[in-house]
C-alpha cells in the first residue's frame, strides 16, 4: 500500500463531513425562514391577543329618572336648555339610588366611577331625540368606565383579575350588579362611531378613519394622474438626453428617500412657505402624493413597457396620431398594471406615519373631519397617539385600531393581486 | 364666491367652450364639404377651445390663491395705526394673527379698539379679493375662450396643437420628481444654513453632547443648548447594526433556501408570507417593539441578572431587523435567480455538494447584487422613524451597549419638530440640519449601492 492516499480515498474520507456541512447549511436556511414566519405569526397573535377584547364593551344598567328639576329644564323645546342640562347629575342620582348604603363623600366619588363620565352625553342624545322622556323613569344601559371594563374583562384571566384602580368595595358592587344581571357585554359600537377622546371608553377610530379617507382621496386624485402622465412621457415621448436621465435618476432616488424627509419638505414648503394650516388632510395628502409618486411612476412605466410594440405599430400604421395611439390603445392595455401599482402605492401611504407627524396631524381632534380642509388625524397616527397613553384600556384599543388598519391593508393588497391576476394580459 | 364654487363654474365654462368649439368647426365645415374637409376631428377643435378657455383662468386662479394672503396682509398692515405698525416682526405677526383669528371666528369681544377697524378692513379686503378673483378668472376664461373660438378654421391644425399642449403637460408631470428633489434639497439646505449660522458646523458634526433645550430664562438649569450630533449618529449606527445583524443572515439564508432548495409549492406559499412582513406599517412594528419585545427583554435580562433599559437599543434594533428581512430576501432572491444555471451545473458536475456550489460559485457571482441590496437595506434602517420613535429613547447617550437607551437622528427630528411652532429657534432649525445629514447619508448609500452593481456585476447573457 502506498503511503499517499488515492483521490477516491480522500473524497470518501471527507464525504461524511461534507454531507454534514450540507445538512447544516440547509438547516440554516430552514431556520431563517422559520424565524421570519415565526415573527409574522408572533406579531399577529400578539396584536390580536391584545386587541380582540376591545370589540366588546361592558354596559351597566341603571334606573335613571329624567327629573326636570334635577336636570334644570323647564322648557323641553328649548335646545339651549337641553344642551346645558345637568345629565351627569341624574346619572349620579341613579347610582346613589342603586347603592343607597354609600354615604361617605369620598366613597360616593368612587361609586360615580362605575359608569363612563361621558354617559351624560348619551342621556342628552336620548332626550333630544325623544322629548317625552322628560319626567319619566326608565332603565338605561350606560357605558361602563374603562377601569371597570378592564376589570370585568380580566376576571377570567388565569393570572388573576387586573384590579387596577378598582378597589374592593367597588368590586363588591360590580359583583352585586353582575348577580342582578345589570352588567352586559355588547359589541363596541362606540369604537367605530366616535372620534378621539381622553376617556378610553368614549374613544373611537371614526375620526381617524375619515381622516385617512380624506387624505387618501387627495393622494389618489393627485398621484395617480400625475404618475401615469409622467410614466407616459418617460416611456413614449422622452428623447434620450441628459434631461431625461436626470428625471429618471431623480425618480429612483426619491423612491429611496426616507419618508421623514418628505415630512420636512411638507413643513418647510407647504406650511412654512405657502402658509397652509397644520393638521389638514389636504397637506397630508400633498406630502403623501410626493412620497408615493415614484412608486406609481415606476410601476406604471413597467405596465406601459409590457404592452408589445406591435400594438403601437398597428395603431400608427392605420393613421392614428401618437396621442391617439397612447390614449386609445396603450393606456387601456396598461391600465390593470397601473391600477395595481397605484393600489400598492396607496397601501404604503395609508400605513405611513412619520411625515404626517411633522405636519401636525398629531393634534388631539375629537370632531370627525367632514372634508379635506378640516383638521384631522389618520389611523396610523391615532395608533401612535394611543400607544403613548398609560391606560390599559387604550392598549387594547390601540391593538384593535392596528387590526382595523391591517384589515384595510390586506383588503387593498388582495385587491391588487386579484386585479393583476384577473385583468393583466400576458402577451 | 368661494374657491370651489368658482372652480366648478370655470369647469362649466370649459365644458361649454368644448361644445361651442366643436359646433363651430362642424358649422364651418358644412359649406366646404363636411367634416372630412376639416384638418382635425371636430372634438379636437372643441378641445382646443377648452384649453384656450381653461388654462389662462386656472393659472390666474392658482397665482391668486398663492399670493392673495400676502397681499391682503400687507394691505392690512398699512391700515393699522402707527404705533402697531412700528412693532417689530414677531409682535406685529402676533397682532396680525390675533386679528385674523378673531375675524375668522366671527367674535368681537376681547379685541382691542383698533382691531375692530382692522377686522372690518380685513373682511372688506377678503370680500373684494374673492369678488375680484371671480371676475378676473371668469373674464379671462371668456375672453381667451372667445378668441380661441374665433380662430377656428377648417385649415387650423387643431390636433397638432392639442397634442403639443398635452405633451407639455406630460413633461410637466414628469418634472415634478425634479421639483420634489429640488424642494427637499433647498428647504433642508436653507434652514440648515440658518442653523449653522447660530451653531458652528464643526460643533454640530463633532460635538459629543446633545441637549437641544434652549434657555427660557437666562439662569435656567441645563439650558446650555448643546448641539453635538455625534451621540445621535452613534445611536443610529448602533440600532442599524443590530437590525442588520438580524436581517442580513436571516434574509440572505431565506433567499438562498427559497431559490436553491425549496420546491415550487413551498416557494409559492412562503415567499408571499415573508413579504407580508414588508407590508406591515412601521407604526405597528413600533407598537410591537415598545409593548411586547422591550418588556420581554427587560424581564429576560433581569432573570439572568442584566439590567436592560426599558427603551433599549436592542428592542428597536431587533424589530427593525425583522422588518428588513423581506427587503433583503427579495432583493437577494432576484440576484441569485439571475445567476445562470450553467455555473451551478458546472460546479455540481465537478462533484461539489449543493451547499459548496452555493457558497463558492453562486454567492460570489451574485455578490455585487447582494452587497447593493444590503446597502439599500442599511439606508432604510438609518431612515426608519416610527420604530425608533416608539421603542428607542430620547436620551442622547454615547454608548455601544445595546442594552442601554440611545437615540437616533430620526427620533430627534420628530421630537424637535412635533408641536413646535417657532420657526426661528435653533431647536427647530436643528431638525432640518439633522434632516440634511440624513438625506446626504441615505443618498450616499443608494449611490454606492447603484455604483457597486454597475461596476462589479458580471454580465452572463
Amino acid at each position: 500500500m502506498s503511503s499517499k492516499p488515492s483521490t477516491i480515498e480522500l473524497v470518501n474520507k471527507n464525504l461524511a463531513k461534507r454531507y454534514r456541512a450540507e445538512a447544516r447549511f440547509k438547516a440554516y436556511g430552514i431556520a431563517s425562514i422559520a424565524f421570519g414566519l415565526f415573527c409574522l405569526v408572533f406579531l399577529f397573535t400578539d396584536i390580536i391577543g391584545k386587541g380582540h377584547t376591545a370589540f366588546v364593551q361592558h354596559y351597566v344598567q341603571l334606573e335613571v329618572e329624567f327629573d326636570a328639576d334635577a336636570l334644570g329644564i323647564n322648557d323641553v323645546n328649548n335646545p339651549d336648555q337641553l344642551a346645558a342640562a345637568n345629565y351627569q347629575g341624574i346619572v349620579k342620582k341613579a347610582l346613589r339610588a342603586r347603592f343607597p348604603d354609600v354615604r361617605d363623600r369620598r366613597e360616593k366619588r368612587v361609586l360615580y366611577r362605575l359608569v363612563s363620565s361621558g354617559s351624560g352625553f348619551d342621556l342628552r342624545k336620548m332626550l333630544e331625540d325623544d322629548h317625552s322622556l322628560l319626567g319619566q323613569r326608565l332603565s338605561v344601559w350606560l357605558i361602563a368606565d374603562d377601569d371597570v371594563d378592564t376589570y370585568i374583562k380580566s376576571l377570567d384571566d388565569k393570572a388573576g383579575a387586573f384590579t387596577g384602580r378598582v378597589k374592593e368595595k367597588q368590586q363588591a358592587r360590580l359583583a352585586d350588579l353582575m348577580a342582578a344581571g345589570q352588567i352586559d357585554a355588547r359589541f363596541n359600537t362606540v369604537f367605530f362611531q366616535n372620534g378621539d377622546s381622553r376617556e378610553p371608553e368614549q374613544a373611537g377610530i371614526r375620526g381617524a378613519i375619515m381622516g385617512s379617507l380624506w387624505t387618501m382621496m387627495v393622494t389618489l386624485l393627485l398621484s395617480f394622474p400625475i404618475g401615469v402622465a409622467a410614466a407616459i412621457y418617460l416611456e413614449e415621448y422622452a428623447p434620450k438626453n441628459k434631461w431625461t436621465d436626470l428625471i429618471e435618476v431623480n425618480i429612483n432616488n426619491l423612491a429611496a428617500v426616507p419618508s421623514i424627509i418628505f415630512g420636512l419638505l411638507g413643513v418647510a414648503i407647504f406650511i412654512g412657505m405657502f402658509g397652509m394650516q397644520r393638521s389638514l388632510p389636504l397637506v397630508g395628502g400633498l406630502v403623501l402624493t410626493l412620497m408615493t409618486l415614484p412608486t406609481i411612476i415606476i410601476s406604471s412605466r413597467a405596465a406601459i413597457k409590457a404592452v408589445p410594440p406591435s400594438i403601437r405599430e398597428a395603431a400608427l400604421g392605420i393613421g392614428a396620431s401618437k396621442m391617439q395611439m397612447i390614449l386609445h390603445h396603450v393606456l387601456p392595455l396598461a391600465m390593470p398594471g397601473m391600477l395595481t401599482g397605484a393600489i400598492i402605492g396607496l397601501a404604503q401611504a395609508l400605513g405611513e406615519t412619520a411625515p404626517l407627524l411633522m405636519i401636525g396631524m398629531v393634534a388631539f381632534i375629537v370632531d370627525i373631519p367632514g372634508g379635506v380642509a378640516d383638521p384631522a388625524t389618520v389611523l396610523p397616527v391615532q395608533i401612535f397617539l394611543w400607544s403613548d397613553s398609560p391606560e390599559r384600556a387604550f392598549v387594547e384599543r390601540t391593538s384593535a385600531a392596528i387590526m382595523v388598519l391591517l384589515g384595510f391593508l390586506i383588503v387593498m393588497n388582495t385587491l391588487a393581486v386579484l386585479l393583476r391576476n384577473r385583468l393583466e394580459r400576458r402577451w | 364666491m368661494d374657491t370651489s364654487t368658482l372652480f366648478a363654474f370655470i369647469v362649466l365654462i370649459m365644458a361649454a367652450a368644448f361644445m361651442l368649439g366643436r359646433g363651430r368647426s362642424i358649422t364651418l365645415a358644412a359649406p366646404v364639404g363636411g367634416v372630412p374637409k376639416l384638418n382635425s376631428l371636430p372634438s379636437y377643435y372643441g378641445m382646443l377651445t377648452l384649453l384656450w378657455c381653461g388654462i389662462p383662468s386656472l393659472v390666474v386662479l392658482l397665482l391668486w390663491l398663492i399670493f392673495d394672503g400676502l397681499i391682503i396682509e400687507s394691505l392690512l398692515i398699512q391700515s393699522l395705526p402707527e404705533h402697531i405698525r412700528n412693532l417689530d416682526g414677531i409682535d406685529l405677526g402676533l397682532k396680525i394673527n390675533t386679528i385674523q383669528n378673531i375675524a375668522a371666528a366671527g367674535l368681537t369681544d376681547g379685541a382691542e379698539p383698533y382691531m375692530h377697524d382692522a377686522i372690518a378692513r380685513l373682511h372688506s379686503l377678503e370680500a373684494t379679493s374673492s369678488l375680484a378673483l371671480a371676475g378676473v378668472a371668469i373674464m379671462a376664461s371668456v375672453i381667451f375662450g372667445a378668441w380661441g373660438w374665433k380662430q377656428i378654421q377648417p385649415s387650423l391644425k387643431a390636433r397638432n396643437q392639442v397634442e403639443h399642449v398635452f405633451k407639455i403637460l406630460l413633461l410637466g408631470c414628469s418634472c415634478i420628481a425634479i421639483f420634489t428633489t429640488l424642494g427637499i434639497v433647498l428647504s433642508v439646505l436653507f434652514e440648515s444654513i440658518r442653523f449653522f449660522q447660530k451653531v458652528p458646523i464643526v460643533e454640530f458634526l463633532f460635538g459629543l453632547s446633545w441637549s437641544p433645550q434652549m434657555a427660557i430664562h437666562a439662569d435656567q438649569v441645563g439650558s446650555s443648548g448643546a448641539f453635538g450630533a455625534v451621540p445621535l449618529f452613534a445611536g443610529t449606527f448602533l440600532i442599524s447594526l443590530i437590525a442588520m445583524a438580524v436581517a442580513v443572515p436571516a434574509g440572505l439564508m431565506s433567499a438562498i433556501y427559497l431559490s436553491e432548495y425549496a420546491s415550487k409549492r413551498v416557494r409559492t406559499f412562503v415567499k408571499p408570507a415573508l413579504e407580508i412582513l414588508a407590508g406591515i406599517p412601521t407604526v405597528v412594528y413600533g407598537f410591537f417593539a415598545a409593548l411586547t419585545i422591550a418588556p420581554m427583554l427587560r424581564e429576560g435580562g433581569s432573570v439572568i441578572g442584566l439590567s436592560v433599559s426599558s427603551e433599549s437599543a436592542l428592542a428597536a434594533g431587533l424589530v427593525m431587523g425583522v422588518m428588513i428581512i423581506p427587503f433583503i430576501s427579495s432583493l437577494s432572491d432576484d440576484v441569485i435567480n439571475a445567476v445562470p444555471q450553467s455555473l451551478r451545473d458546472g460546479s455540481l458536475g465537478l462533484g461539489a455538494t449543493k451547499s459548496e456550489t452555493i457558497r463558492q460559485v453562486v454567492i460570489p457571482a451574485a455578490l455585487p447584487g447582494i452587497v447593493s441590496g444590503i446597502l439599500l437595506a442599511v439606508s432604510r434602517a438609518v431612515g426608519e422613524t416610527m420604530i425608533v420613535v416608539m421603542a428607542a429613547g430620547l436620551a442622547a447617550n454615547l454608548t455601544a451597549n445595546p442594552l442601554e437607551t440611545v437615540t437616533t437622528v430620526t427620533v430627534q427630528i420628530v421630537t424637535l419638530l412635533v408641536g413646535d411652532q417657532e420657526f426661528d429657534s435653533p431647536k427647530t432649525l436643528a431638525a432640518f440640519a439633522l434632516g440634511l445629514m440624513l438625506f446626504v447619508i441615505t443618498l450616499a448609500f443608494n449611490f454606492i449601492a447603484l455604483h457597486v452593481v454597475k461596476k462589479y456585476r458580471e454580465q452572463y447573457d
